[in-house]
C-alpha cells in the first residue's frame, strides 16, 4: 500500500513536470502542438495513408478508419446482426452467426490481427475473437467482409486471442475462463485442479484461408490473459499471459492477487506441431460450428463439427514451459527481433522483460524451480532480462518501433510511456484522456512496425467530447512517434469500444480491394442473369420471388396471388457492374431487416403478411435520379382466396415473348 | 425540373473541376510525407478510374469507338462529361460521326465555338433520355404510344416501323448496355423543335 502511494506521488512529480514544460508550447491546449492539424489533415478527395481496423468491443464489430485523419470508413458486421446490410439477418449470413448454443446475434469482438507473411502484415486477412461465445472470424481485405467464423470449445471468455504467427500458419484462441473440460455438471468449489484452460490452435490455409482447429492443449485451470507469437529467432514458441494461478473462483479481484507472480507460458508450438503430426494426441468428442463464406454462391453455410484433438502437456516434454512474471500480467508481447518477452503485471510497480536467449538457456541447462501440474517453472533469475522500475501504474500493453523502444500503456495513471528495451530506461511519457487500454502501431505484431503513428485506444471519455446523455463516446488518440518525444495529434471517437486495433500502409491493401461481383460468376441457386429469369414460384406456403433489381425498377414488380400465412422469400440479384451502386430494398412489415444487395450478388430475406391488402416494397439506397421510382407493389389477399400466383413488368411476365 | 438541377450540378461540379486544375501544382508540397500515397483527386466523376471487369458508361463507350469522335468532341466542348458517367440511369441516342456530317456545313463548327455553348448543350442534352430504355422497352413505348421525356425538355415520339425502331425519326441501328443505361447508335443528329 505505502508503496502505492508513493508512486503516485512520484508520478504527481513527473507529469507537474511534463505539464510545465508543455507550457513553453503554442496554443491554451498545451499537449498539442502548432502544427498538429496539418499532421493530420487530408484534403477533400485526398486518401489516408493507412487503415486501422479498430475492433468495437461489446458491439461485436469492427470498424474500418484512415489515419492520420481518423475517419471513419465502414463497419465490418462480425458477430453481431446489422440490419443497415442485412448482415445476420439475411437468409445467406444467418449462417455465420450459428454455435452450439443456436444463433447468437451478437457478440463482444477484441483483438483485430492482419495476416503476415515472413514477419510481416501482408493484407490478406484480418481475424478476431470473440470473448463471450468463444470464436474466431476471419475477415476478407478484399471484400471487407465476414468469411469464416469457427466456434472453439471446451474454452470460455475467449480473450488470448485471435494472434497469428508470422507467416499465418496458426492463429491462437486462449480460454479467459478456466472451465470443466470438457463442460460437466460438477459443484464450484471444486475448480481447483479440476479446472482446466484450454489453449487452441487454429491451422489457417495458405490459400484460401480456410481456418481449422489443429490442436487444443489441457493447460493447468488458470486464467489465460493475452498472448503473442514468437517472430525471427523465437518463430516457434508462442507466449501466454496468466493469472489466477491462485484458481480462485470468487471474489477474484481480491483472491486472484494473492501469488507475488504468475506465468506466462511458453509453448514451442513447433515441437507439438511435429508431435501430431506423427499422430500424437487424442481426438476427444465437442460440438461447435464452423461457418463459412461462399462467395460463389453468395451463402454461408455451419457445418457442426464433432470432435477436436487434444494433447496433455506431459505428452510433449520439453514443450511447454512458465516464466515467473510479476503479479497477475495482462498484456503479453514480444519485440520484433523476437527476443524480449514482457509481461505487464496490471497490479505490479514493475514491468517484467524476459529474455529468449536466457530462456533457450535455462531449459537447456534445466534451471527450474520446481514445477506447476508437471509443467517446469524457469527461475525468474535465469529467463529475467530485467525489470523497469516504477514505470507507472497499471501497466497494460506494450507495442514496439524499429529503433529498440517499447510503448507501453498504463491504465490507472492514463498515459503511455515510451522506454528503450536494452536501456531499461524511460524516454517520454505522454498524458492521455482517459484511462487508457491497448495501443496500436501500425504492424505491431510483426518483425516490421510501421513505426510512424501510434493509436492509444481510451475507455473513458468524460469531458473530452460534446456531452450525449450519460453514454459518451469511447475515443482513440494519434500520436505521431517518428520522433525522440511523443506528439498527440488528433483525437476521433470510435464504435463500441476501441478494444484493440491492427494497422497496415494503405498501399498493402487498397489496390486488391472488390469493386464488384461479377454476374456470370453468381452461382447462388436463386440468382437471375437477366429481368427475362425472374419469377415468382409457390411451393405450398412458400412463395419465392426471383426478383432483379437495376436502375431503376425491379421486375417484377407487380405481384398478386400472395396469401396471408405465406412465407414470401425475396431472393433478390443486383443485376447492376458498375462500381459503387448497390440497391436496397425494404418491405413493409418485413420483420427481418433491409438488405443492401453489391453489383452482382443475390441476396434473401423473407416476409409473412399478416394483413390483407395492397403493399409497396421499394429500394432503400439512394441509386439514381429516379431511385424515388425504384418500387412495386404486393397484392396480399386473404388465406381462403383462391387467386393464382401472378407477376408481372409494366404489364407483361418477364421473360414471356410479347408482340411487338 | 429534377433533371434540370441533374444537368445543373453537373455544370457546377464542372466548374470546381477547373478550379481544381490550378490547385495540383500547389499540392506538390505535400510530397514531402514519403509514405503516404497522396493524389489529387479534384476532378468531376468522368475522372474516376476504369474498374476492371466492370461495364463502361456511356462515356467510356463513346471514347472506345472512331465513330462517335465527333459527339465527344462536342460532349467536352459543352462540358458534359460528368453527367454521362453519372448513376443515371442514362439512355443516349448518340449520333455517329457520319451523323454530324449530315448537318448543313458549317453547322458543327458554328457550334463549337464558346458562344454557342449553350445551343449545343441543347442539342446533346435532347439525345439524353433519363430513364432505362433498352430496344424492347422502346417497343413497348412504340406499341403504347408513350413519347420519350429528354433532357432538353422535350418529348421525342417512338416508331416501331415493321420491327424497325425510330425515335425523334432516325433509325435506332445498333443497341449497346452500358453500366449507367443504354446507348443506341443512330445517323441523324436530334435537333430540338421548337414548339
Amino acid at each position: 500500500m505505502k508503496r502505492i502511494f508513493k508512486s503516485i506521488f512520484l508520478l504527481a512529480i513527473t507529469s507537474s513536470l511534463v505539464v510545465s514544460c508543455g507550457g513553453a508550447e503554442k496554443g491554451k491546449k498545451g499537449a498539442i502542438s502548432g502544427n498538429a492539424a496539418e499532421k493530420v489533415y487530408i484534403a477533400p478527395g485526398e486518401h489516408d495513408s493507412h487503415y486501422a481496423f479498430i475492433s468495437g468491443g461489446f458491439s461485436g464489430q469492427l470498424a474500418v478508419y484512415g489515419l492520420p485523419s481518423g475517419r471513419l470508413f465502414r463497419v465490418i458486421p462480425v458477430f453481431s446482426q446489422d440490419p443497415e446490410k442485412g448482415y445476420g439477418y439475411s437468409e445467406e449470413t444467418k449462417p455465420m452467426l450459428m454455435t452450439s448454443h443456436g444463433l447468437i446475434p451478437w457478440g463482444d469482438s477484441h483483438h483485430p490481427d492482419i495476416s503476415q507473411t515472413a514477419g510481416s502484415v501482408d493484407g490478406r486477412w484480418v481475424f478476431i475473437n470473440e470473448n463471450n461465445t468463444p470464436r474466431i472470424a476471419r475477415i476478407s481485405l478484399e471484400t471487407f467482409e465476414t468469411e469464416e467464423i469457427i466456434e472453439i470449445p471446451n474454452s470460455a471468455g475467449n480473450h488470448s486471442s485471435s494472434f497469428v504467427t508470422e507467416n499465418t500458419e496458426y492463429v491462437v484462441a486462449g480460454t479467459r475462463f478456466a472451465v470443466p473440460f470438457p463442460q460437466k455438471d460438477m459443484p464450484i468449489s471444486e475448480m481447483k485442479g479440476n479446472f482446466k484452460g484450454a489453449l487452441t490452435f487454429l491451422s489457417v490455409d495458405k490459400e484460401e484461408g480456410h481456418m481449422d482447429i489443429a490442436f487444443q492443449l489441457r493447460m493447468p485451470g488458470f486464467n489465460y490473459d493475452l498472448s503473442h507469437p514468437g517472430r525471427g529467432k523465437s518463430h516457434g514458441w508462442f507466449f501466454f499471459s496468466t493469472y489466477n494461478t491462485e484458481e480462485s473462483n470468487t471474489l477474484m479481484e481480491v483472491n486472484a492477487s494473492q501469488n507475488d507472480k504468475d506465468f506466462i507460458a511458453a509453448i514451442n508450438w513447433k515441437k507439438i506441431e511435429e508431435y501430431v503430426a506423427n499422430g500424437g494426441g487424442t481426438k476427444v468428442p465437442a460440438n461447435y460450428a464452423h461457418n463459412t463464406w461462399n462467395d460463389d454462391e453468395h451463402t454461408a453455410k455451419t457445418v457442426m463439427e464433432d470432435e477436436v484433438l487434444v494433447i496433455e502437456p506431459s505428452e510433449v516434454p520439453g514443450a511447454i514451459f512458465f516464466l515467473p512474471t510479476a503479479k497477475s500480467p495482462h498484456g503479453c508481447d514480444v519485440d520484433p527481433t523476437g527476443e524480449y518477452i514482457i509481461g505487464n503485471g496490471k497490479l505490479a510497480a514493475q514491468m517484467t522483460i524476459h529474455s529468449f536467449t536466457k530462456m533457450l538457456k535455462a531449459i537447456e541447462d534445466k534451471a527450474f524451480d520446481g514445477d506447476a501440474y508437471g509443467i517446469p517453472i524457469i527461475k525468474f533469475d535465469a529467463v529475467n532480462y530485467g525489470t523497469l522500475e516504477q514505470p507507472g501504474l497499471g501497466p497494460l500493453h506494450t507495442e514496439f518501433d524499429t529503433r529498440g523502444n517499447g510503448y507501453t500503456t498504463f491504465f490507472i495513471s492514463s498515459e503511455v510511456v515510451k522506454w528503450n528495451i536494452k536501456d531499461l530506461k524511460i524516454i517520454d511519457r505522454h498524458p492521455v484522456y482517459y484511462s487508457v487500454g491497448h495501443l496500436m502501431i501500425p504492424g505491431g505484431n510483426s518483425q516490421t512496425p510501421d513505426d510512424k503513428y501510434l493509436v492509444a485506444m481510451n475507455k473513458i471519455t468524460k469531458d473530452r467530447y460534446l456531452p450525449t446523455g450519460p453514454e459518451v463516446c469511447q475515443s482513440a488518440q494519434l500520436f505521431d512517434i517518428s520522433g525522440e518525444k511523443m506528439e498527440l495529434l488528433l483525437d476521433f471517437p470510435t464504435i463500441g469500444e476501441p478494444h484493440y486495433a491492427a494497422g497496415i500502409a494503405a498501399d498493402k491493401i487498397a489496390a486488391n480491394s472488390v469493386k464488384i461481383f461479377r454476374l456470370e460468376d453468381n452461382k447462388h441457386p436463386y440468382a437471375v442473369q437477366n429481368e427475362a429469369e425472374t419469377k415468382v414460384v409457390r411451393k405450398g406456403k412458400e412463395v419465392h420471388i426471383y426478383m432483379s433489381m437495376i436502375r431503376s425498377h425491379f421486375s417484377p414488380d407487380n405481384i398478386e396471388g400472395v396469401k396471408v400465412g405465406d412465407k414470401v422469400y425475396f431472393h433478390v440479384t443486383n443485376l447492376e457492374q458498375d462500381y459503387d451502386v448497390p440497391h436496397g430494398i425494404s418491405m413493409i412489415g418485413a420483420q427481418t431487416s433491409e438488405l443492401l444487395i453489391m453489383p452482382g450478388r443475390t441476396t434473401t430475406f423473407t416476409w409473412e403478411p399478416k394483413q390483407v391488402g395492397v403493399w409497396p416494397f421499394y429500394c432503400t439506397d439512394f441509386c439514381s435520379a429516379l431511385h424515388q421510382e425504384m418500387q412495386g407493389y404486393i397484392r396480399v389477399s386473404p388465406a381462403s382466396s383462391n387467386i393464382e400466383i401472378s407477376y408481372t413488368l409494366d404489364g407483361d411476365v418477364p421473360g414471356e415473348e410479347e408482340e411487338l | 425540373m429534377k433533371i434540370k438541377h441533374i444537368f445543373l450540378s453537373a455544370s457546377i461540379v464542372f466548374a470546381l473541376t477547373s478550379c481544381g486544375g490550378s490547385s495540383e501544382t500547389t499540392d506538390s508540397n505535400t510530397s514531402e510525407s514519403e509514405s503516404a500515397p497522396i493524389e489529387n483527386k479534384s476532378h468531376g466523376q468522368s475522372g474516376v478510374a476504369a474498374v476492371e471487369g466492370e461495364e463502361m458508361n456511356v462515356l467510356q463507350l463513346a471514347l472506345s469507338m472512331e465513330d462517335f469522335s465527333t459527339l465527344v468532341v462536342a460532349v467536352q466542348t459543352a462540358g458534359v462529361e460528368d453527367a454521362l458517367v453519372n448513376a443515371g440511369p442514362l439512355t443516349v441516342f448518340a449520333p455517329l460521326n457520319s451523323a454530324f456530317d449530315k448537318l448543313p456545313e458549317g453547322t458543327v463548327e458554328t457550334l463549337l465555338k464558346p458562344e454557342s455553348k449553350a445551343d449545343l448543350t441543347m442539342i446533346l442534352i435532347n439525345h439524353v433520355a433519363p430513364a432505362n430504355y433498352p430496344i424492347k422497352q422502346l417497343k413497348k413505348e412504340a406499341k403504347k404510344g408513350r413519347k420519350l421525356y429528354m433532357a432538353s425538355g422535350k418529348y421525342l415520339e417512338v416508331e416501331n416501323r415493321d420491327g424497325k425502331v425510330f425515335v425523334g425519326g432516325t433509325e435506332v441501328l445498333q443497341s449497346v448496355k452500358v453500366s449507367n443505361g443504354w446507348v443506341h447508335v443512330v445517323n441523324d443528329v436530334i435537333v430540338p423543335v421548337s414548339e
